[in-house]
C-alpha cells in the first residue's frame, strides 16, 4: 500500500515537473492580500502551487529565476461570478429587471450556452410540477473548455481563476470554480465542482405568462422556488427511509431538478433594486439555503448594505456600472430614482466595505481589459482603497466560495495563481509581465496592461 | 380586474415606476426617516367637523397617541407635548380603505400561464416604492386590499396593506388581518390563457383551459376535489403525527386553509349567473365567499347573496366597458345594501383609487344613501369585509389612527386631502409635498446636469463597425 503511495506521488510528481517547472521570482514587491505586503522578497512555484513566499527565501538552484526588480506580484485576479470557460456562452446577466426599476442593465437571456440544457418543451409548463426552465443537476465542471476565446483576454487582464456558471434558466445549474488555463483536458482547469446553483429570474414571456408556460410572473417564479425546496426537503426525507429499509415501500421517482437542488452547496439569487435585495434576502431564509446575491446595483444605498449585513449575506457586484443609454429621448429624463441610481451606483463597494458586507466583483460580460479596468477605476474614484478592490477581486471571492484554503492570496501551499506586472496592477499604463495559472506560465501579448491597454490576446475575428 | 386589457399593457412594463416623487430629497433615505419616525407622536386635530361613520358627526377635536385614537369628542384632553393640527372649518374621516387594488406588485399582477396559481402570493412580490402608494395616500387612502388580477379561475394569495409609504415591502402588511386569494368568473378566467389557441406573434399557442363559463365552473370544483384529498391527507398525517409526513403542494395548501376558513375568497365576477354559480360551489364544498368583486349584477341576486353572508365591492357607476357589464347600473351598492349585503365600494385602479371619496359621493345621487352610509362603503365596510374592523374602518376610541383630513365635505369633488396619518404617524401632508416641489425639481436638475457634464469630455467619436 504504502508503495503505491509513494509510486503514485512519484508519478504524479515527474507529470507535474514536466508540464510546470518551478518558477521563482526573487527581489519583487509582493502582494500577498492574506498578509502584509512584502517589499522585497521572493516567491516560489512548483508543482503548481506556492511553494514558498517570505523576503529571505532562498532560490531553489532547479527553479527557473525571474528577476523581479520593479515587479510587483499579485494573486491571480477571480471573476466571481462568469461564463468563461463556456465557448460561446452569453455573459451571466445581472438578472431581475422584473416589474419596474431602472432601466440600466436590462437582464440579457443568453441565447447559446455549452450546458446539456434542455430545450423548452413544446407544451408550456403547467406548474411547478412541470420544473420549467430547470437544468439544475447540469454541472458545468462537465462542460467547460479551453477554447473559449475569452480565457487568453481574460489572463490578459490579469485574471486567473474564474467562478463560472451556467446561466440558462430558473435552475440554471451548478457552477465550478476554473483555473483559466489553455489545457489539454478540460479536467485540468477545474478547481472545485460543485460550488453553487444559478438561480435567474426573468420575467416570462407574454404578459402574465398568458399563451407561454408556468411561471410568468415574478410571484410565479419566487412560488416555484418554494415549491421545489418544499418537494427537495420531502424528496431526500423519502429517500433516506427508502435507503434505510426500501422493502414494501413504494420505490420513490428519480427527480433530476431535484438531485440537482440537493447536490448545490449554495444559491446565487438576483436582486439589484433595495426592494429585490430584500426580497431576496428574505426568500433565501425561508429555504433555509446559504445565499449569495448577485447584482447589487442598489447597494450603495446604506438599507441595503444594512440588510446584507443584517443577513450576514456575501454579494455579487457587477462591474457593469449602471450607465444613461445612448439613445435615451433628451426631451425625457429618467426618473430621480435612476439617475440618482447611476450617480451613486460605484459607491457600493465602499459603502459595502464600511457596513463589513463581503462582495466580490464580477466581470457580468466584461472581458476586454480596459473595460474592467474601467470599472475598477470607477469604484476607486468612488472611495474603494486599492487594497480592498484587490481583496474583492481575490481572496474575497475566494471564500465567499470556500475555497480560500486554495485560492486568492499568496500564500504556501495554495494553488501557484500570480500576477506578475509592473507598477499597480490598477494603473492604467501598469503592464501585465507574466501570469503564472497553476503554475504555468503565460506571457501576455505585447502591450498588455493588467487590466488596461488592449493588449493580451486580440481576436482578430472580433475587433 | 375592470380593464383587463389596459392591465395587461401596464404590466408589461409601461410605466417606469419612480417618479420625481420618489427619493424626497437626496434619496429614499431622507424621505424613509422623514416619513416613519420611529416613536408615533401624540397629535390633537383640533376643532373639526369629525364624521366617525359609526358614532355620528359632530365638531370636535381628537387626540392620537401611541398610534391609536385615544380620545374623540367635542373636547379632548391635551397633554403636553401634544403636537396640535389645527383643523378649523376642515373634516376628518377615517382613512379610506379600497377592497380591491393591484398597486404596489412587482413583476406582474397575473400568474396567468395556468388556470389555478394559488401557489403564488402577493406578499412575496409587494413594492414597497411603488409612487401609486404614495399617490392612493394623497387620495386618502390608508389600507388597500392588494389582489391578484383576474386570469384565473383561482388565482393568487392575497393580503391587506397600509400604505406606509417608506416603509419595507414587510412594513406595509397589515399585521394580523386574515389573507385571502383572488378567484374570477366569466370572461376574464375565460379568455385569459388564449383558450382557442389562436396564435400570438406569429407563434401557434397552446390553448388554456377553461374557454367558458361551465369551463371555468369545473376547474373550481376540480380544484376542490384535489384540495379536500390533501386536506384529508393532512388530517390524517396531522391526527398520528408518525412516518412520512405527505408533500406538501403550495397550490393545495391555499386551498386547504379556504376549507379551513383561515383564508378569505375575494371572487371578481359581474353576472348574475355565475354569481350564484360560485355560491352554490361555496354550499357544495362547505366554505364562504367573504367578498365578491365588482359583481354588477349583484342587484339581480341580491337576496341570494346576503344569505350566503358574502360581501359585494362594487363600483359606483361605471359600466359597459366589457359584455358582461352592459347590465350594470348606478344602483347596485344601494340596491344591495338596501338587500342586507354588507357592501363597499371600490377602485380596481391606481388612478380611480385616489378618489374614492367622490366615487361614495355617488351613492348618494343614485341610492339615496346618507352621508354616513355611503361614506360607510369606503372605510367601516370594506373594513369588516376585510375583518379589520376591530382595528380600523371608523373613529373610534382604541382603533388606529388612520385619519384623513381633508378641506372640504369629503363626498365632493372639490375636496383635498390636507393630511393622511396611519398609526397616528402623518405619511402625506400636503402643505409639505407641495413646498418640496421645487427643491427635489432642483435636485433632479443638478443630476442631469452633472451627467450631461461628465459624458461630454468623453465625446470620442462614435466607433465604426469594423474598424
Amino acid at each position: 500500500m504504502k508503495n503505491l503511495v509513494t509510486a503514485l506521488f512519484l508519478g504524479c510528481a515527474l507529470a507535474l515537473a514536466q508540464s510546470h517547472p518551478a518558477v521563482a521570482i526573487h527581489n519583487a514587491k509582493i502582494v500577498t492580500v492574506s498578509g502584509s505586503v512584502i517589499n522585497k522578497g521572493t516567491v516560489v512555484v512548483r508543482h503548481g502551487l506556492i511553494e514558498a513566499v517570505g523576503e529571505n527565501v532562498a532560490v531553489p538552484s532547479d527553479a527557473m529565476l525571474v528577476e523581479g526588480e520593479g515587479l510587483t506580484v499579485y494573486p491571480g485576479l477571480i471573476d466571481a461570478l462568469s461564463t468563461w470557460g463556456q465557448p460561446g456562452a452569453a455573459p451571466a446577466a445581472a438578472a431581475t429587471t422584473a416589474g419596474r426599476g431602472g432601466r440600466g442593465t436590462t437582464t440579457a437571456t443568453p441565447t447559446t450556452t455549452a450546458t446539456a440544457a434542455t430545450q423548452a418543451a413544446a407544451i408550456p409548463a403547467r406548474g411547478p410540477e412541470d420544473r420549467p426552465q430547470t437544468t439544475s443537476w447540469v454541472k458545468i465542471a462537465d462542460e467547460v473548455n479551453s477554447t473559449d476565446r475569452r480565457i487568453e483576454t481574460a489572463r490578459g487582464a490579469g485574471f486567473t481563476t474564474a467562478v463560472t456558471f451556467p446561466t440558462r434558466g430558473i435552475f440554471a445549474g451548478q457552477g465550478a470554480v476554473i483555473d483559466l488555463l489553455t489545457a489539454e483536458k478540460p479536467g485540468e482547469m477545474i478547481v472545485a465542482s460543485p460550488v453553487g446553483q444559478y438561480i435567474s429570474i426573468a420575467r416570462g414571456g407574454g404578459g402574465g405568462g398568458m399563451g407561454g408556460g408556468f411561471p410568468g410572473s415574478l410571484m410565479g417564479y419566487i412560488a416555484y422556488l418554494r415549491q421545489i425546496y418544499l418537494d427537495a426537503e420531502h424528496y431526500k426525507l423519502v429517500k433516506d427511509t427508502y435507503a434505510k429499509n426500501p422493502v414494501g415501500m413504494t420505490r420513490p421517482e428519480y427527480d433530476r431538478a431535484l438531485e440537482g437542488v440537493l447536490d448545490s452547496p449554495r444559491i446565487l439569487l438576483p436582486a439589484n433594486r433595495l426592494v429585490e435585495i430584500d426580497r431576496m434576502l428574505h426568500l433565501a431564509a425561508d429555504l433555509k439555503q446559504p445565499v449569495i446575491i448577485y447584482g447589487g446595483r442598489e447597494t450603495f444605498r446604506p438599507e441595503a448594505a444594512a440588510l446584507l449585513k443584517q443577513f450576514n449575506t456575501p454579494v455579487l457586484l457587477s462591474m457593469r456600472w449602471p450607465e444613461a443609454s445612448r439613445d435615451a429621448d433628451p426631451d425625457e429624463p429618467d426618473s430621480m430614482r435612476t439617475l440618482d441610481t447611476r450617480d451613486r451606483a460605484a459607491l457600493a463597494p465602499a459603502v459595502l466595505q464600511q457596513a463589513g458586507v463581503k462582495f466580490a466583483f464580477y466581470s457580468d460580460g466584461l472581458d476586454q481589459a480596459r473595460d474592467l479596468q474601467r470599472a475598477v477605476k470607477k469604484a476607486l474614484d468612488n472611495g474603494l482603497s486599492r487594497e480592498d478592490a484587490l481583496r474583492a477581486l481575490t481572496l474575497s471571492p475566494a471564500e465567499i466560495y470556500g475555497v480560500a484554503n486554495r485560492l486568492g492570496s499568496i500564500e504556501p501551499g495554495k494553488i501557484g495563481n500570480l500576477v506578475v506586472t509592473r507598477g499597480d496592477i490598477f494603473d492604467d499604463r501598469t503592464k501585465v509581465e507574466m501570469i503564472l495559472v497553476d503554475g504555468r506560465k503565460y506571457v501576455p501579448a505585447p502591450d498588455a496592461s493588467p487590466m488596461g491597454g488592449r493588449g493580451a490576446a486580440s481576436d482578430p475575428g472580433v475587433k | 380586474m375592470k380593464r383587463f386589457l389596459r392591465s395587461v399593457a401596464f404590466q408589461a412594463g409601461v410605466p417606469s415606476g419612480p417618479t420625481p416623487f420618489v427619493g424626497a430629497f437626496f434619496s429614499l433615505v431622507s424621505a424613509l426617516l422623514a416619513a416613519a419616525p420611529l416613536c408615533a407622536q401624540t397629535y390633537i386635530i383640533r376643532n373639526a367637523t369629525v364624521m366617525t361613520v359609526s358614532k355620528g358627526t359632530f365638531k370636535g377635536s381628537i387626540l392620537v397617541k401611541d398610534g391609536k385614537i385615544a380620545e374623540v369628542g367635542e373636547k379632548v384632553m391635551e397633554p403636553a407635548g401634544a403636537k396640535i393640527i389645527d383643523a378649523s372649518n376642515q373634516y376628518v374621516i377615517p382613512g379610506i380603505i379600497d377592497c380591491h387594488s393591484h398597486i404596489a406588485i412587482d413583476g406582474g399582477v397575473n400568474e396567468g400561464s395556468i388556470s389555478v396559481s394559488s401557489m403564488v402570493d402577493i406578499k412575496d412580490v409587494l413594492n414597497p416604492e411603488d409612487i401609486a402608494i404614495y399617490r392612493a395616500l394623497a387620495g386618502g387612502v390608508t389600507t388597500a386590499n392588494i389582489l391578484h388580477g383576474s386570469a384565473n379561475s383561482i388565482g393568487g394569495k392575497t393580503l391587506p396593506i397600509k400604505m406606509r409609504w417608506g416603509k419595507s415591502a414587510e412594513g406595509l402588511i397589515f399585521e394580523g388581518a386574515t389573507p385571502g386569494i383572488k378567484f374570477a368568473l366569466g370572461e376574464n378566467p375565460k379568455r385569459a390563457g388564449n383558450p382557442t389557441g389562436r396564435a400570438i406573434n406569429g407563434q401557434a399557442q397552446q390553448g388554456r383551459y377553461p374557454a367558458t363559463r361551465m369551463g371555468v365552473e369545473d376547474v373550481i370544483r376540480e380544484a376542490f376535489n384535489d384540495a379536500k384529498v390533501y386536506k384529508a391527507e393532512w388530517d390524517a398525517y396531522d391526527a398520528k403525527q408518525t412516518g412520512i409526513p405527505p408533500r406538501k403542494d403550495l397550490k393545495l395548501e391555499a386551498l386547504k386553509e379556504v376549507l379551513e376558513g383561515k383564508r378569505y375568497v375575494h371572487s371578481h365576477c359581474y353576472r348574475a349567473d355565475e354569481i350564484l354559480m360560485l355560491l352554490r360551489i361555496a354550499d357544495d364544498y362547505g366554505f364562504k365567499i367573504r367578498t365578491l368583486q365588482h359583481v354588477l349584477e349583484g342587484y339581480k341576486v341580491a337576496k341570494e347573496i346576503a344569505a350566503h353572508g358574502a360581501g359585494a365591492s362594487t363600483f359606483s357607476d361605471w359600466w359597459s366597458f366589457k359584455v358582461e357589464a352592459f347590465d350594470a347600473i348606478p344602483y347596485n351598492a344601494a340596491i344591495m345594501q338596501k338587500k342586507g349585503v354588507l357592501v363597499s365600494l371600490n377602485s380596481d385602479d391606481a388612478e380611480l383609487m385616489r378618489h374614492l371619496n367622490s366615487e361614495a359621493g355617488k351613492a348618494v345621487k343614485y341610492g339615496g344613501l346618507s352621508e354616513t352610509e355611503a361614506l360607510a362603503m369606503i372605510t367601516l365596510n370594506p373594513a369588516r369585509q376585510l375583518g379589520i374592523e376591530t382595528r380600523v374602518g371608523s373613529i373610534e376610541v382604541g382603533k388606529d389612527a388612520d385619519l384623513v383630513i381633508y378641506d372640504k365635505f369629503p363626498l365632493s369633488d372639490y375636496a383635498k386631502v390636507q393630511k393622511v396619518l396611519i398609526d397616528g404617524t402623518v405619511y402625506f401632508d400636503r402643505d409639505n409635498e407641495v413646498s418640496a416641489r421645487p427643491a427635489r425639481q432642483a435636485q433632479k436638475q443638478k443630476l442631469i446636469d452633472k451627467e450631461k457634464q461628465q459624458r461630454a469630455p468623453q465625446g470620442a467619436p462614435t466607433r465604426r463597425v469594423g474598424q
